[in-house]
């Protein structure tokens, strides 16, 4: 075993990208933290006071949250209510249904199928890329070796390339593989798609553990595979989730990929059934309602129960888009 | 000897079909979840094995061990981003099924034509307004509800639209936008409101040219999270000393905002501003899901699914896709440009 000492906990919660956009605003480095709790207060005193801000805050966090309540309201009403009146006449003559919720889902809909689908097609898609990125972020970090720079810009560089760019001759490999409209088309594309933030995500977190713990189990006689196991792996978990999460919200949310390769009926996922009921039946509000918040549940409690990686993550400063 | 290897061949195929058929082709949901269970374990595992190989071989050279590391992803990356981007940019010479080079006429079409025209205007309007506007947006909110009590459940709010889906933000806006005549009950939020206020009632999402604005809406709404999120972070970081010595001075509100705040977050500011744009650029979900395109509403990137896997015309949607990257470019650099500046003051 190596001797090396536990490390300092700030690592392990400290994201290093973190610092990125903040740290670099001005001299004096983050002030955060700084601030004593009486001097808190009075700011936030003097903001709520100004009844300008407040009213600004209110319209703008109205704005944001009426159309999703809308339509989650609407999800809960009789289709026959649904037709005839406005969403907010709930106030005067409430009445609500889970009928909605049950015809989306085992219906001529069949949603359960497409939920499946979507499950299936997220989760190699997230741990795939995020095993080989790990890989790759090691090596960059970690190993010496030649065109190592110019190799990490290169993939750097790769993050801006729209995927669009790729889907054609794509489809037309997995065509020759005799792998169309299967899971591993969308699988491939996906994982492949996520590896150059995965990669750069990962590495910058990799470069921030201090040199001396990798060096110590060097000294040790520890191989890189036991220190990418035994010292960095256990390091870079909050790394790892903040981009579990962006894969997982990318990948379950995506249209482009699912359309182009698994659009095929055993395969799709929720997304594309969605979007091709809103084409082809689009004033069947009670289905598409439903359906919408079928397909939203899932990442929205991902979101909400990780939202600290997630916010994280994003901090750390990525380009995909 | 061919003979042998032709049949060994054919027994090969022969007792694999089985373990080939379970992989391709799932059906049932058990089926469906097994597989995906053994394609994970499968990434996972291949990982593995090539560690624990590397590493039993205390004698491998370094250049095995580092081609073991960074072998898989940088081929994965060959195979599914450079090779296709390539041929993608070699396509776009040729005509729509690749038989006959007709050297730039897909651009040459893509740009004077007047329907794709048209889909560059959009994309330009898109790519303009959605970052300012998300930006102005999410800056204001992440000013007036700084170190307010409701902070933290504020922020959540114009988060959220974040974690969905642009169709599932296409169906909840399409509901808003949602028209009957004046005369009849209104089931769209905004058409009631034109009602109340004793207007007649609007095809928001027909009417051209302004039905863009109210698709590049959707856009603000789900990027003003990030947005904020950001901006948020970076007014938080700026030092305590240069508030209070701007205090000492005399400034406050408006001015404080925009002597003192803006400065500090303008690195910030450029980031968010490029990062939207670039996702904007490459909108494609929110126009399909609300118009399909249709009504004088596509983008690029619309335009290049419907090129490519609509009308089946390979060349002008390789060239579009072409065009797509080709504008990337620019704020690419200018990103990086702002990035270099800032690291230098620092």
């Amino acid at each position: 075993m190596t001797t090396t000492p536990p490390p300092p906990q700030t690592i392990a919660t400290r994201v290093p990208g973190e610092t990125d956009p903040g740290a670099s605003l001005g001299p004096g480095g983050n002030g955060r933290g700084k601030v004593s709790r009486p001097r808190r207060g009075a700011i936030a005193k003097e903001r709520l006071s100004s009844p300008w801000a407040s009213g600004i805050a209110i319209v703008i966090a109205i704005m944001w949250t009426v159309p999703t309540f809308g339509l989650l309201v609407t999800s809960f009403r009789p289709s026959a209510d649904i037709r005839q009146d406005g969403w907010w006449n709930v106030v005067t003559s409430p009445s609500f249904t889970l009928q909605n919720y049950q015809d989306a889902m085992t219906g001529s809909t069949r949603m359960v199928d497409y939920f499946i689908n979507s499950l299936v097609i997220t989760l190699p898609a997230v741990f795939i890329p995020i095993s080989l990125a790990l890989l790759a972020a090691y090596a960059f970090a970690w190993i010496d070796f030649k065109g190592r720079e110019l190799l990490f810009v290169a993939v750097f560089a790769l993050q801006i390339v729209p995927i669009q760019i790729t889907l054609i001759p794509l489809l037309s490999t997995y065509n020759d593989w005799g792998l169309a409209g299967s899971f591993w088309t969308v699988w491939l594309s996906h994982s492949i798609f996520a590896l150059p933030l995965a990669i750069f995500l990962l590495h910058n977190f990799m470069k921030d553990i201090p040199k001396s713990l990798v060096e110590a189990a060097r000294v040790d006689g520890a191989g890189h595979v036991k220190i990418f196991f035994q010292v960095l792996l256990p390091l870079l978990m909050p790394a790892i989730a903040a981009f579990a999460i962006f894969q997982f919200l990318w990948v379950w949310n995506d249209l482009l990929v699912a359309l182009v390769f698994g659009s095929s009926q055993d395969i799709r996922p929720l997304t594309v059934h969605i979007a091709e009921l809103a084409g082809t039946r689009g004033q069947t509000w009670h289905l598409l309602s439903a359906g919408a918040f079928i397909s939203m549940i899932v990442p929205v409690i991902v979101f909400l129960s990780l939202q600290r990686y997630f916010v994280r993550g994003l901090l750390a400063g990525s380009v995909k888009g | 000897m061919d003979e042998i290897l032709n049949n060994a061949g054919l027994w090969i195929e022969y007792y694999t079909r089985p373990v080939r058929e379970w992989l391709l082709d799932a059906d049932g949901a058990g089926h469906k979840l097994a597989l995906m269970v053994v394609a994970i374990l499968l990434f996972v595992g291949v990982m593995g094995g090539i560690l624990a190989l590397v590493d039993r071989s205390r004698r491998a050279p370094g250049w095995l061990v580092t081609v073991a590391f960074v072998g898989p992803a940088l081929a994965a990356i060959t195979f599914g981003l450079i090779y296709p981007a390539l041929r993608t940019i070699y396509s776009s010479f040729f005509n729509r099924n690749g038989s006959e080079f007709i050297g730039m006429d897909n651009y040459i079409q893509a740009f004077t034509q007047s329907q794709f025209q048209l889909v560059l205007r959009n994309t330009a309007l898109w790519v303009l307004l959605v970052p300012v506007l998300a930006t102005l947006i999410g800056l204001i909110y992440a000013v007036v509800v700084d170190r307010t009590r409701f902070e933290k459940f504020a922020k959540t709010l114009m988060f959220l639209p974040m974690s969905i889906s642009m169709v599932g933000a296409g169906i909840i806006w399409r509901f808003m936008y949602d028209y009957k005549q004046t005369s009849a009950e209104q089931t769209g939020l905004l058409n009631q409101l034109l009602v109340m206020v004793g207007l007649d009632t609007k095809q928001f999402l027909l009417d051209s040219p302004e039905n863009n604005f109210f698709l590049i809406i959707v856009m603000v709404w789900i990027q003003a999270g990030f947005a904020m999120t950001i901006l948020a972070a970076a007014i938080r970081a700026i030092p305590d000393d240069i508030v209070e010595a701007a205090r000492l001075d005399g400034l406050t509100g408006i001015k404080m905002f925009r002597y003192i705040t803006i400065p500090s977050i303008r690195p910030a500011l450029v980031v968010v501003l490029t990062t939207i744009a670039m996702a904007t650029l490459k909108v494609f979900d929110i126009v399909r899901t609300m118009t399909n395109g249709n009504f004088g509403t596509s983008v690029v990137a619309n335009e290049f699914y419907e090129q490519s896997f609509r009308q089946l015309n390979a060349g002008l949607g390789a060239a579009l896709a072409v065009i797509l990257f080709v504008l990337v470019i620019p704020i690419v650099i200018y990103n990086v440009r702002q990035m270099r500046i800032s690291e230098e003051i620092r």
